[in-house]
């Protein structure tokens, strides 16, 4: 395997806007929001800058295709800028871009941002859009609840599993989210949740109830990445550095070989070994002290405590019940709010995730803050369905 | 050498639409129509149409037949998707059909079907197969609504071991205007019941009959199966007696049961006749419409040797009571719903793609793999098997009619479907190969993980913004499904 790039890049700054219905702003706004917040953090002036990824997934119904909305919003100075799309997985994406840039010598000081204004619609849950002129014509007619709900029925049946028991640990994931988002006054949603109002809401693809859904959000969030050498000669001490970033690709056997059950995400399991491999992490259950992984459902998260090999196979739900990935758990997951309750401007998502690690590894969380100080955070971000995904994974900590 | 039928089948939709509850919805406007609260219709779903009726009806029929020896396919309907596109060639592409075989389709008469079939007869040595369905659009309180019921039949047509020879032919082309539709109007017109009872069948039938008869050398009284349609009380029972025909040999009209499925009828009522005739036999098949086609069959000693898969008696046995009038009206369009924002995505279909993959949109055809053997949907260039991925090594694999079961679903209420919850999830062949697919004549009650599920030929999408009919395949559970696995 290749030497990887642990240690390399560190990052400089990093910004994120209010997360939520931001009816008030447009994706521009966004985008300064996070990017000010960043250059202030990174403490370096805007024409430092040398490459830019862009991250947005919807773009078709959001600020258009190319690197030109990032750069005029942020008026960057005729630099590189490539616009990155790979479903919800976009954010982590860009920020692999420019982190294999500086990574790579051929920028000193790159950014990555994410942005999606989701909110211009019309209607809840993520637009309607193309699959393509030929998929349209025969893909079942799913939208993103229905194809991840059916990660439920494989799972139960593969670890006989009642409905009533799979319920309450997803019902679980969810209220500890909501917890967990009411201490983040980023948050898009800060209201704490019972399980009975999990349990009881409104079905919206069987056995996912509203509850089990992550919100649909505007937002953006961006990063400043350098060396740490850089960092260190301008004046960063407390320095965060990427230790791995792995993205897995599906290649079509989970949707047409009957090699996969239907219960897992081939990807996750893929990413996040080589991230470990990468990371020199040897038990991630041991080695890992936080993890923001892609919650788009409650389902979701279950299923990817064991694709990033932390829960063993077929013990999510013992390990969700006992509160191991609660605030106050062993691993705490989701600290910020996740998907769920942060809440999910797609082509920002990754970034976000990598944001909330940034903070608590620095112990900059505020009421939110891990008690214990982190030494190493994990984020997985998942695009697409179950049976067809792009999974990235990465590990960041301290650079010691 | 003896022409004849040498296969035959039908299709009737599971849903049966019970008539009380379409009077009890409609008798405060026409209170005429309580006589008609009798029974049920067929009422077909929302993603049915005359050629997904009539290409379930062929593959009733054709079972196991050769569809390589096919010369000819017909197609007779007044409710064609198309007015300007040729409707048996989409019933030809779902039954992988070669391009050799040639496509006809019939309209404009209720007894198109009928027409349809004497002409294949009449025409080449075959084997032919001849298919008609009907779907009528109709307006609510009507009572065409009422007695209309949607299926279609299939036959197959051809020289040699028939199961029923044709004895004679006999019609009438004849400007008697009962009804009528026009062009680019939905629904029917109709003149008074007396005046269509008393100057059209009463005049129109016995003619063609004594015409028949005369051509055939028999009489009505050695007819044993008289298959007519119409939906007028005190209509065939009386045309068959002042020709002579028995009483008992008058076949049920399937009124109760059905409802009249309009240029397929005759067909549906033959292919029902057909399984339970009895060698020599002799089957009297009419339609009336602009005249009148009249048909006279003998069954041969090998009429018990071919049985359709599910046939009429089949298909009606196989049902579900639908007492909501409202979704009978929201799937006909004869009610505007509101429908929400998430029905407005474009449904444009390039139809340039459409045709070169329509091996894999229209026949449901995908790959084996000629190194390992790997079944795989849609065929691809590479094999999909991760210890193959042999390169350009696939040949066509039809997928149509390969036991699949449930790996997983969901039934979401999200999404738009015209029929909420959409049913859907991944289907996995016992023989290889897997699909993310629609399911359709579903609940969620009926839906598991290891549950057998076959393949049918459905409307995937409608661009109403184009008039363009888009079909697929879906998974609906398999007859006699036993839930197995976990």
């Amino acid at each position: 395997m290749a030497r990887g790039i642990k240690d390399k890049v560190a990052i400089l700054g990093m910004g994120c806007s209010k997360f939520g219905e931001r009816w008030d702003k447009e994706a521009d706004d966004l985008m300064v929001e996070a990017f000010e917040e960043a250059l202030k953090d990174a403490g370096i002036e805007k024409n430092q800058i040398e490459a830019a990824w862009f991250s947005t997934a919807i773009e078709d119904q959001h600020v258009g295709k190319s690197g030109t909305p990032l750069a005029v919003a942020l008026r960057l100075p005729q630099i590189a800028v490539t616009r990155v799309e790979n479903f919800c997985a976009s954010g982590t994406d860009a920020f692999r871009g420019a982190v294999y840039a500086v990574a790579s010598g051929a920028a000193d000081i790159a950014l990555a941002l994410g942005v999606e204004k989701l909110k211009d619609t019309g209607y809840g849950g993520l637009p309607q859009r193309s699959r393509g002129v030929l998929n349209s014509m025969w893909w079942a007619n799913a939208s993103a609840p229905g194809n991840f709900a059916q990660l439920a029925a494989a799972y139960r049946a593969k670890h006989n599993v009642s409905k009533e028991d799979l319920k309450r640990a997803i019902a679980h994931i969810s209220v500890k989210s909501h917890d967990n988002g009411s201490r983040n006054p980023k948050a898009h949603l800060q209201n704490k949740v019972t399980m009975e109002q999990v349990l009881e809401a409104p079905i919206v693809a069987e056995p996912l109830g509203l509850f089990d859904c992550c919100g649909v959000s505007d937002g953006s969030a961006c990063a400043i990445v350098t060396t740490p050498e850089i960092a260190r000669s301008l004046g960063k001490t407390d320095i965060i550095s990427v230790k791995a970033l792995q993205l897995s690709v599906s290649n079509g056997v989970e949707a047409q070989h009957n090699s996969w059950d239907g219960s897992y995400f081939a990807t996750a399991r893929v990413a996040s070994k080589k991230a470990y491999q990468e990371a020199g992490v040897q038990n991630p259950r041991e080695e890992i002290d936080l993890i923001e992984v892609h919650d788009c459902f409650s389902v979701t998260e279950l299923v990817t405590m064991e694709d990033i090999h932390i829960s063993p196979e077929g013990r999510a739900i013992y390990d969700v019940m006992d509160g191991f990935y609660d605030h106050d758990g062993k691993i705490p997951c989701q600290i910020d709010g996740g998907l769920k309750c942060f809440g999910h401007p797609i082509g920002a998502s990754g970034m976000r995730m990598i944001y909330e690690m940034y903070l608590q590894l620095q112990g900059k969380a505020g009421p939110r803050q891990r008690k214990e100080l982190p030494r190493l955070g994990m984020t997985h971000n998942l695009g697409g369905f179950p049976h067809q995904n792009v999974c990235s994974v990465s590990i960041v900590g301290r650079y010691e | 050498m003896a022409k004849g039928i040498l296969r035959y089948g039908a299709y009737v939709p599971m849903r049966r639409l019970q008539r009380k509850a379409m009077v009890a919805a409609n008798a405060w406007f026409n209170g005429a129509l309580k006589s008609q609260s009798k029974g049920e219709r067929a009422m077909a779903n929302w993603d049915e149409d005359s050629v997904t009726m009539a290409v379930a009806a062929a593959r009733d029929c054709l079972g196991d037949f050769s569809r390589d020896q096919l010369s000819a396919v017909h197609l007779a309907s007044t409710t064609l998707p198309f007015a300007d596109r040729l409707n048996a060639g989409i019933v030809a592409g779902a039954l992988n059909l070669a391009e050799s075989v040639a496509g006809h389709d019939h309209s404009a008469s209720q007894r198109a079907g009928l027409s349809a079939l004497a002409d294949a007869l009449n025409a080449a040595k075959g084997p032919i197969l001849v298919t008609a369905a009907e779907k009528r659009r109709t307006k609510a309180a009507s009572p065409l609504e009422l007695s209309s019921g949607d299926g279609a039949a299939a036959l197959l047509v051809g020289e040699g071991d028939v199961i029923a020879e044709l004895v004679a032919h006999a019609n009438r082309t004849v400007d008697f205007v009962d009804h009528y539709r026009g062009d680019g109007v939905a629904y029917d017109y109709s003149w008074e019941e007396r005046w269509i009872r008393d100057e059209g069948y009463n005049k129109i039938v016995p003619a063609t009959l004594k015409d028949l008869f005369a051509k055939a050398g028999v009489t009505g009284a050695d007819v044993a199966h008289f298959c007519m349609p119409c939906t007028l009380a005190k209509v065939a029972g009386p045309i068959a007696r002042k020709a002579g025909i028995p009483d008992a040999a008058v076949r049920d009209n399937l009124a109760l049961v059905c409802g009249d499925t309009g240029a397929a009828h005759a067909l549906v009522m033959f292919a029902h006749a057909l399984e339970s005739a009895k060698p020599g036999d002799l089957i009297l098949v009419v339609a009336f419409g602009q005249g009148c086609d009249a048909l006279l069959f003998r069954a041969t000693d090998k009429i018990a040797s071919v049985k359709p898969a599910r046939g009429v008696s089949g298909y009606l046995a196989r049902k579900r009571e639908e007492t909501n009038y409202q979704k009978f009206l929201a799937f006909n369009d004869t009610i505007e719903l509101e429908r929400g924002m998430r029905s407005e995505l474009d449904k444009a279909t390039a139809l340039s793609s459409l045709y070169r993959n329509r091996g894999t949109l229209t026949g449901f055809v995908g790959g084996k793999c000629n190194v390992c053997g790997t079944l795989q949907f849609p065929k691809s260039n590479i094999c999909v098997n991760p210890n193959c991925n042999a390169f350009h090594s696939q040949e066509p694999q039809p997928f149509s009619d390969l036991e699949g079961r449930i790996m997983s679903y969901t039934a979401d209420n999200l999404t738009y479907s015209a029929d909420p919850p959409a049913c859907y999830g991944m289907v996995q062949f016992d023989a290889g190969g897997r699909v993310m697919i629609d399911f359709t004549d579903v609940t969620p009650d009926d839906i598991d993980v290891g549950r057998k599920m076959d393949m049918v030929f459905r409307i995937k999408d409608y661009d109403g913004q184009r008039g363009f009919t888009r079909y697929f395949w879906k998974a609906t559970p398999a007859e006699n499904a036993a839930k197995q696995g976990g």
